[in-house]
């Protein structure tokens, strides 16, 4: 297992009766990679996780995990894979103890009990390991979900929509999780999510994908340091205008506009921003606020769009 | 894999309360048999034994022990399918309604290893019942009743079975009774990996008991033709091992039938459950 791709997608197709679901899928994730995986509902991500996770199987293209083809090393592929697709489910009737006893047996791992625990308490459950999963809400079952991903110590973590239906504070627990693992086990992640900004925070590389076709991949942040950012200017009502001219002299390019009684956008190069923020101080604007838009957002729009 | 799964199969059987419905079911009939014939027994087996009073005369313990778990056995070996069913036909769509069938295909383990695994797990819970009925009404009608040889009425009319001829034939007849039972058992598996939910395997599987019964007990004609391929017609079969002589040929006949049922549903459901959509 020691390739430095440990996913290689070519060329994936995959049809149901008439619809092509996936038309032509390519990329590659990286060892030690949090990969963003993105794309519009029905762009054919789902799709694609499964095929990687041989729960369909594809029409045409080459599906490879650590340097070995799916087709024909599945069972041994799938014991250095953790995965959540959607919501993960369990034995309700049973124990989170148990359910990752039961995990890790068929994932071929001889976990201890000190292991279950260690996993437990790494999810935050460690208090809730004999309580049975029926009575877990839906954010404690997502965190035993990331548990039985990670119980048999796999290499990659397959997480699509691992956010799906979870509050807030959920997102951030889950968001943290992910962190974690990429900081503290290097683990390799590819990571599905309609949470852009989720994206935007954890992975270092992502692909998008739309109409069942790969738009783009690449280094996250180089994609997005090659875009020019919407950075959001506030100031108070009566320097408003003030603050629109002063940046159509100095950005003419920039094209700023209102979009509130004392707000404008305008569309920089992000080391344009001190740059601009000096100006409006210079001329005496009172600036309330001046953050950037989301970045990945307009990016992912964008690009869809294209 | 296939026997870490089956292991893991059988920890479900048994964290789920309905497996122990059919033991304990099991159990309060036997003893409500037991009760029964020990207040009324005597008169019970009188009455059957009267038509033959004029020609023979029944002296020492006939209310015995062999004789109480026979009819204990004839009894309930009807029910037991039932109970079964209940807990195999709940293996695969029991899983896939929970959602947890998708997290299995996801490990490094086979579809047909899955599949393979609710066999012997199934199998595993059907020879535990079997066993337990079993040894239950023969250890307990042993110690409340005692042995003695064992009178037995069929077709042909009365057989006498001495006591020390006995045990060998319960053992045999319950060998083959399993054999019926894993059959009920593998079919509803079958049917389990059709369904998306636990009831409709297990009515399925019991109506087509009683569909099968039904065709075995008709005298018509034009259903003598598959009747001997029934696996109904077959169920029975265990109370053959108390005949006089033993009809092995009959015996190997049921065994065969049995098995080839047995196959024929394991086959079916690999392919079902190998074509089954279990990504949603």
């Amino acid at each position: 297992m020691d390739t430095n791709h440990v996913i290689e997608v070519k060329h994936l197709a995959k049809r149901f009766g008439t619809f092509e679901a996936v038309k032509d899928v390519s990329f590659t994730v990286n060892k030690g990679d949090v990969f963003g995986f993105l794309g519009p509902n029905g762009a054919g991500k789902s799709t694609t996780m499964r095929c990687i996770l041989s729960l369909i199987t594809p029409d045409a293209g080459e599906i490879s995990l650590f340097g070995k083809s799916m087709q024909t090393h599945r069972n041994e592929i799938l014991r250095h894979v953790g995965c959540i697709i959607e919501k993960p489910d369990f034995y309700k009737y049973l124990s989170a103890e148990r359910n990752l006893e039961l995990f890790a047996r068929i994932s071929g791992a001889n976990s201890t009990k000190k292991d279950i625990q260690e996993i437990l308490d790494f999810v935050g459950l460690g208090s809730r390991g004999k309580h049975k999963v029926k009575g877990f809400s839906h954010g404690m079952k997502q965190r035993l979900g990331i548990a039985q991903a990670l119980i048999h110590q796999p290499d990659l973590i397959v997480l699509d929509e691992p956010t799906t239906g979870l509050d807030p504070q959920g997102i951030i627990e889950v968001r943290n999780l992910i962190l974690r693992l990429k900081e503290e086990q290097n683990k390799t992640i590819i990571l599905s999510s309609h949470q852009l900004a989720e994206i935007e925070l954890i992975a270092n590389r992502m692909v998008i994908i739309n109409q069942g076709r790969t738009s783009i991949e690449g280094d996250v942040q180089q994609l997005l340091n090659s875009e020019e950012l919407v950075v959001r200017i506030e100031t108070t009502a009566s320097a408003t205008n003030q603050a629109v001219t002063c940046c159509l002299a100095n950005f003419p390019h920039a094209s700023p506009h209102t979009v509130a009684p004392n707000t404008i956008e305008i569309e920089i190069k992000k080391d344009e921003i001190p740059k601009l923020s000096k100006l409006l101080v210079e001329n005496n604007i009172p600036l309330v606020a001046l953050e950037p838009k989301r970045k990945l957002e307009d990016f992912f729009i964008k690009t869809v769009m294209a | 894999m296939i026997w870490k799964n089956s292991y893991n199969e059988l920890i479900k059987i048994l964290a789920k309360p309905r497996s122990y419905l059919g033991v304990g079911a099991l159990t309060i009939l036997v003893a409500i048999i037991i009760f029964a014939m020990k207040a009324d027994g005597k008169s019970i087996v009188s009455f059957v034994t009267s038509t033959f009073e004029q020609s023979l005369s029944f002296n020492g313990n006939v209310v015995n022990g062999n004789l109480i778990t026979f009819i204990i056995l004839q009894m309930l070996i009807v029910h037991v399918p039932l109970l079964v069913a209940l807990v195999t036909g709940d293996l695969v769509s029991g899983e896939a309604a929970m959602g947890t069938i998708r997290m299995l295909a996801t490990r490094p383990i086979s579809r047909s290893q899955i599949i393979a695994s609710k066999f012997i797990a199934g199998g595993a819970y059907t020879l535990f019942i079997t066993l337990w009925l079993g040894c239950v009404s023969w250890g307990v009608c042993q110690l409340v009743f005692g042995s003695g040889d064992l009178i037995v009425l069929n077709s042909d009319g009365l057989v006498i079975l001495k006591a020390q001829d006995v045990l060998w034939r319960f053992e045999a007849g319950m060998c083959v009774a399993f054999l019926s039972l894993f059959t009920v058992a593998s079919l509803s598996i079958c049917l389990s990996t059709f369904a998306e939910n636990s009831i409709g395997p297990i009515v399925a599987t019991m109506a087509t008991i009683l569909l099968f019964t039904i065709i075995g007990t008709l005298d018509v004609t034009v259903f003598d033709t598959i009747k001997p391929y029934l696996f109904t017609t077959h169920m029975a079969s265990w109370r053959s091992f108390f005949e006089d002589p033993v009809p092995f040929e009959d015996i190997k006949q049921s065994i065969v039938v049995l098995l080839i049922h047995i196959v024929v549903f394991i086959t079916v459901s690999l392919i079902s459950f190998n074509k089954k959509d279990i990504t949603s």
